[in-house]
């Protein structure tokens, strides 16, 4: 296949995407749209931590406080200022915040770069740990940022959390930026910093004997994948319109690592699947625990039995799928005309065998 | 800050890093053993006062015998979720046993939620641990002396299996390296069971003593003290068990001390705990009494 007619049948699949887009945002009904918004968002997410994780091979359990720093942010410039003096009950907001205001799409992107600034700051000294060391410590900072927010009234308005903020995000949004982060990432890691990142994974030192500047790659990853958590934490802040500490705990990061890891460490494609089968799950098994007639038995509603439903799930497609649904295979053009081919050949040779 | 205040402040942060101490061991002997982190050891945590909740209220046993059967429920929970979860994976990548961590502390969390409920539940405490003494100006409850006392009990009794018995020795050689031992004719499959199920009973005994100390039990209890004994266990040294302790006790005391010298940011005691953390790994990141490792070219 050459080089041209993949780039014509991207285009395309890109075109037919945003014509899905379309339809899905004029024709579903909000329901549909959240799970389908929290899908795309989670796109973002994983693709950014597969970054740093299954392409770089460093362990970061910061993901949710990347994200949190992100909602903060975009919530802090987009909020009404009605909104700025009438929720901020604890203690008034502090001076610059007050005055701040940006639209939509600056706010997402000043949430990324700040996010990228501290994950830049941080990233120095932590990524000199490494395996399971760097993904405590990464912890470590989360969860250091979540008790901060929840002790700053005059900026985050403590546990009670920001309300109002304007429901920006919609499909347009959350599709684009999930197109944009896999376009960059895509691109860098088949560019030879990628090589570079994934020699980093393979074997740190023999990386580091062929040339390649270890602390530079690391943290140029680590920063380019909270970038990209900050943006996806600033879609989350106008989708959910209110957030608060709690939203960014640990179980968040676990989520977004579950994605990554069901889908295959280091492939994309697996991370997009496992990001929408894994929020269509967690929403549509509600009905579980709504109670339900079955014929003449009543169940009576049971909180909790969602969750059990989606843990055993889980543990089945790990305990099944111990490397992901794509085992760190990608998906391709080539791939596809291929096993297309296949099948077509196929189907004229058993036919010739007939006749 | 009078002397009295500063010894009755040290008494209750020796009576939490003891709690700390019993959970942080499970962490660091399937850490050592598995190189897994064991995220759904909290939850294991949190099972063993709901047993001991329902042991008394359903059979209507004394307190102690119902501990007893709770200790036993927990350390069989604990070695099952090995079983199911993690045995099947032991030659996956680490990430995936990890992710299988995470969801049956999901599991065992939310099926808690749906068969006991999520309303709050207090447990009984028995008189003979709600007494206070009182020495000059300090008051101390006799949990405090119970849950101290019984630490050392039970981590003595630990010490002694792991350096006195072949089965503590089967485990310390798995920890060092698991095909050879496989290949001497250790049942490492076993050593791995009884890991687990000396791991979860201590854990147990933690979540009993706990709920002595705090009486409301919830089905999200685990997931903080699991958080901050797992901590405990990386600032020790993880994979050594008198690391674990140590930092058990290094945590609960200077938790419980951050708290007294600076009252208005009291707020900050987690983040305190977490950039402890932070500063250990970054000097000593194989914890204050971890072995070092080499990596080999």
């Amino acid at each position: 296949m050459k080089q041209r007619n993949e780039k014509t049948c991207t285009l395309i699949s890109l075109i037919v995407l945003f014509l899905l887009v379309y339809l899905a945002q004029n024709k579903l009904d909000a329901y549909k749209i959240r799970i389908l918004n929290l899908g795309a968002m989670y796109v973002t997410l994983g693709v950014s931590l597969n970054l740093i994780y299954g392409f770089t091979g460093q362990f970061s359990l910061g993901h949710a406080g990347f994200m949190g720093i992100g909602a903060y942010v975009t919530a802090l410039l987009v909020l009404p200022a009605y909104y700025k003096e009438a929720s901020f009950i604890l203690e008034p907001l502090a001076w610059p915040f007050t005055v701040l205001h940006a639209p939509f799409i600056i706010a997402l992107i000043f949430s990324g770069l700040f996010s990228a600034l501290v994950a830049f700051i941080i990233g120095f000294p932590v990524l000199r740990l490494k395996g399971d060391y760097l993904g405590i410590a990464t912890l470590g900072f989360a969860e250091i940022f979540r008790i901060i927010a929840n002790n700053l009234p005059h900026i985050t308005n403590g546990a009670l959390g920001i309300k109002g903020i304007p429901e920006f995000t919609n499909l347009w949004w959350t599709v684009g930026v999930a197109v944009v982060a896999i376009y960059v990432i895509k691109g860098l890691i088949s560019s030879s910093y990628g090589r570079a990142l994934m020699a980093i994974r393979e074997n740190e030192v023999a990386a580091e004997v062929i040339g390649i500047n270890l602390t530079f790659h690391k943290v140029m990853s680590f920063t380019i994948s909270a970038f990209f958590a900050g943006v996806a934490g600033g879609l989350f802040a106008c989708l959910l319109t209110t957030i608060d500490p709690k939203a960014f705990r640990l179980v968040t990061t676990f989520n977004i690592l579950a994605v990554v890891v069901l889908g295959g460490l280091g492939s994309i494609t697996g991370t997009v699947i496992a990001a929408f089968l894994y929020n269509f799950f967690l929403e549509y098994l509600r009905p579980i625990e709504a109670g339900f007639n079955l014929g003449p038995i009543a169940f009576p509603p049971i909180p909790g039995l969602r969750m059990v439903t989606f843990s055993v799930l889980l543990l089945a497609l790990i305990l099944y799928k111990q490397r992901g649904i794509m085992g760190g295979a990608e998906f391709s053009w080539r791939w596809l005309f291929q096993f297309l081919n296949r099948i077509f050949n196929h189907k004229k040779t058993t036919e010739g065998g007939a006749s | 800050m009078t002397l009295n205040l500063v010894l009755q402040n040290i008494a209750n942060g020796l009576s939490l890093g003891s709690l700390y101490a019993l959970i942080a061991i499970g962490y660091t002997m399937v850490y050592g053993i598995l190189r897994l982190i064991n995220f759904a050891h909290g939850e294991i945590f949190m099972l063993a006062p709901y047993y001991l909740y329902f042991g008394m209220l359903i059979f209507s046993l004394p307190w102690w015998a119902s501990a007893l059967v709770a200790i036993g429920l927990t350390a069989l929970t604990g070695m099952l979720s090995e079983k199911i979860a993690y045995k099947p994976l032991r030659d996956a990548p680490r990430i995936s046993a990890l992710i299988s961590a995470i969801g049956v502390s999901f599991f065992l969390q939310n099926l808690s939620i749906v068969v006991f409920s999520g309303i709050p539940k207090s447990v009984h405490r028995p008189s003979y641990f709600t007494k206070i003494f009182q020495f000059g100006e300090i008051r101390i409850q006799s949990t405090l002396f119970a849950s101290v006392g019984i630490s050392v009990v039970f981590l003595s009794l630990l010490l002694f299996i792991i350096y006195k018995t072949k089965t503590g020795l089967a485990m310390r050689s798995i920890s060092y390296d698991i095909e050879t031992s496989r290949l001497m004719g250790i049942d490492v499959n076993k050593a791995i069971s009884v890991t687990f199920i000396i791991g979860s009973a201590l854990a147990a005994v933690g979540g009993i003593l706990w709920s002595l100390r705090f009486p409301q039990i919830v089905p999200t209890m685990g997931t903080i003290p699991g958080l901050k004994a797992f901590i405990a266990a990386v600032v020790g040294g993880i994979g050594s068990v008198p690391g674990a302790m140590l930092g058990g006790l290094l945590l609960g005391m200077s938790e419980i001390l951050f708290v007294t010298f600076f009252p208005p940011i009291s707020g900050y005691r987690d983040a305190f705990v977490f950039l402890i953390l932070i500063l250990i790994l970054f000097f000593k990141p194989d914890g204050i009494l971890g072995v070092k490792t080499q990596e080999k070219v």
